[in-house]
């Protein structure tokens, strides 16, 4: 069976397509990698291009307020005692300082003191939550929107869940389908 | 052998027989009703009608004649639904067979997809009221039972304690009955996985949807209403192009995105992350972690369908 032309220049095409993006400069904002590298060996902070992470309005930079390192020592709080009130993640001996840096205020830290900012915080939530960061980084854990073949809007974890109260909330569903004997009324 | 443009279809012996050997049983039944309309409707074009009439199927159709056919439908619902429409007919991606996993263990039976779907595809929205995902609520203690579910949930809040969501949509069977049941060829599987409908050969007998294990084809048993102001412009002449009155429609993995390397509407929409999708054969993408990664299953095994749907329990 002979194969007419435009099957041919389909994948020819298709063919330069993915080829350019090679040519490319490496991170040029058209550039849709054809051949991921092998996803769970790249860390995927190169990779992400997440939305920011969900702020109360007015409340970051942290460093607006807190100038300097505070006193560490577990407390109630007179201001930040809403945050406080909701705080159900972990143990109830879960305190600000566990996951905020004291010294640099703008910045969460990881247990080995390591500083991180707050567009790489599932480096911090993945030293409890390992398995779930673990699928994250592949897609299987989370979600992800833009191409299923090229470039992606991944999500961080703070976008879905609210790091002080992670637990997912009950929505309201969207209306049922109309029953078959009460279509056409 | 050149006029077989477009191939998604194995032609069988039989139809190449009839194709060869002109003029067939159906070229003299359609001329002959062509003339037939023609005498009988007064004040239409007689040259379209005839034209339409004879038209060959899809996959028999030069690359001109399709385009010239796709153009003479923007136009028409351009005018219809008052913006650009544009009517694609994208060819599948070469090396890519798509497969679908849903989260059981994350679904929370919120229907976001149901409507995603509804307007990213056009269905039409009630009286018929049709629907391509529909969302079954079952039993925790039960497991998948579809004795014990029901789409008719509609409490304050979803998930509800003790149950869990199975949405259920075209499966994409590697061995779909709905095919072969087709009696004038009108769906078909693709190169891609995807199984498709021509809305314009479809003659409405609804084999399919009694064939469909999974109730995943709808009907559209009056006109179709799809408010021109929800119309949805980018379309595909297999995918979500609007539909007659009298065919038969189903998901498609909304080819008119997928083709062209977009996720589909109800993946993106989904608030829990439950909705995986990508390319079988590249051993990086999502679907292929979740086959390597957790547990995963087809609906209805045992019928041999072979679904490219997969349901899975990330937890």
């Amino acid at each position: 069976m002979t194969v007419p032309s435009w099957r041919v220049a389909v994948p020819l095409a298709a063919l330069v397509l993915l080829a350019a993006p090679l040519a490319a400069p490496a991170g040029s904002p058209t550039a849709a990698p054809p051949a991921k590298a092998p996803a769970a060996a790249t860390p995927p902070a190169q990779d992400i291009q997440a939305e920011p992470p969900p702020f109360s309005e007015g409340i970051f930079p942290c460093s607006q307020c807190h100038g300097k390192a505070g006193d560490p020592t577990p407390r109630q709080l007179a201001f930040h005692d809403d945050l406080q009130a909701e705080l159900h993640h972990g143990p109830p001996s879960r305190w600000c300082l566990d996951c905020h840096d004291n010294g640099k205020r703008d910045f969460l830290h990881l247990i080995n003191g390591k500083q991180i900012p707050f567009t790489e915080s599932y480096e911090l939530c993945g030293q409890c939550h390992g398995d779930k960061y673990r699928d994250w980084k592949v897609g299987v854990h989370g979600k992800r929107t833009g191409m299923w073949n090229g470039k992606k809007t991944y999500y961080l974890c703070v976008n879905c869940h609210n790091p002080h109260n992670p637990r997912f909330k009950a929505l309201k569903p969207e209306p049922p389908p109309v029953k078959p004997q009460e279509q056409g009324r | 052998m050149s006029q077989h443009d477009r191939l998604p279809i194995v032609q069988d012996a039989a139809e190449g027989c009839e194709a060869a050997a002109p003029p067939s049983r159906r070229d003299f039944l359609r001329t002959a009703a062509a003339g037939a309309v023609i005498a009988a409707v007064s004040g239409c074009k007689p040259d379209a009608v005839v034209e339409e009439l004879q038209r060959r199927h899809l996959t028999e159709l030069s690359k001109d004649r399709l385009q010239e056919m796709l153009g003479k439908l923007e136009k028409k619902w351009s005018a219809e639904y008052g913006k650009d429409v544009k009517v694609g007919l994208r060819p599948p991606m070469p090396g890519v067979n798509f497969a679908y996993g849903l989260d059981l263990s994350r679904c929370i039976g919120c229907r976001r997809c149901v409507y995603a779907c509804v307007k990213e595809n056009n269905q039409s929205r009630k009286n018929p009221q049709i629907q391509w995902i529909r969302v079954l609520q079952m039993d925790k203690e039960r497991g998948v039972s579809l004795e014990h579910a029901t789409p008719y949930y509609n409490p304050e809040k979803v998930p509800e304690p003790g149950h869990f969501y199975m949405p259920v949509q075209c499966q994409q069977c590697r061995h779909p009955p709905c095919t072969k049941v087709c009696p004038v060829k009108a769906t078909w599987k693709e190169p891609d996985g995807i199984v498709v409908i021509d809305y314009d050969w479809c003659i409405g007998c609804r084999c399919c949807t009694a064939a469909c294990p999974y109730g995943a084809r709808k009907f559209n048993w009056a006109e179709p209403k799809l408010p021109a102001a929800e119309m949805n412009p980018v379309t595909d002449y297999l995918g979500n192009r609007p539909r007659p009155m009298g065919v038969v429609e189903k998901c498609t993995f909304c080819l008119q995105r997928t083709r062209t390397g977009r996720y589909p509407a109800c993946v993106e929409i989904c608030p829990v992350g439950a909705r995986k999708f990508g390319n079988l054969l590249d051993p990086e993408s999502e679907i292929r972690q979740v086959m390597d990664r957790k547990r995963v299953f087809v609906f209805k095994e045992e019928l041999a369908t072979e679904p490219q749907f997969y349901y899975f329990y990330a937890t």
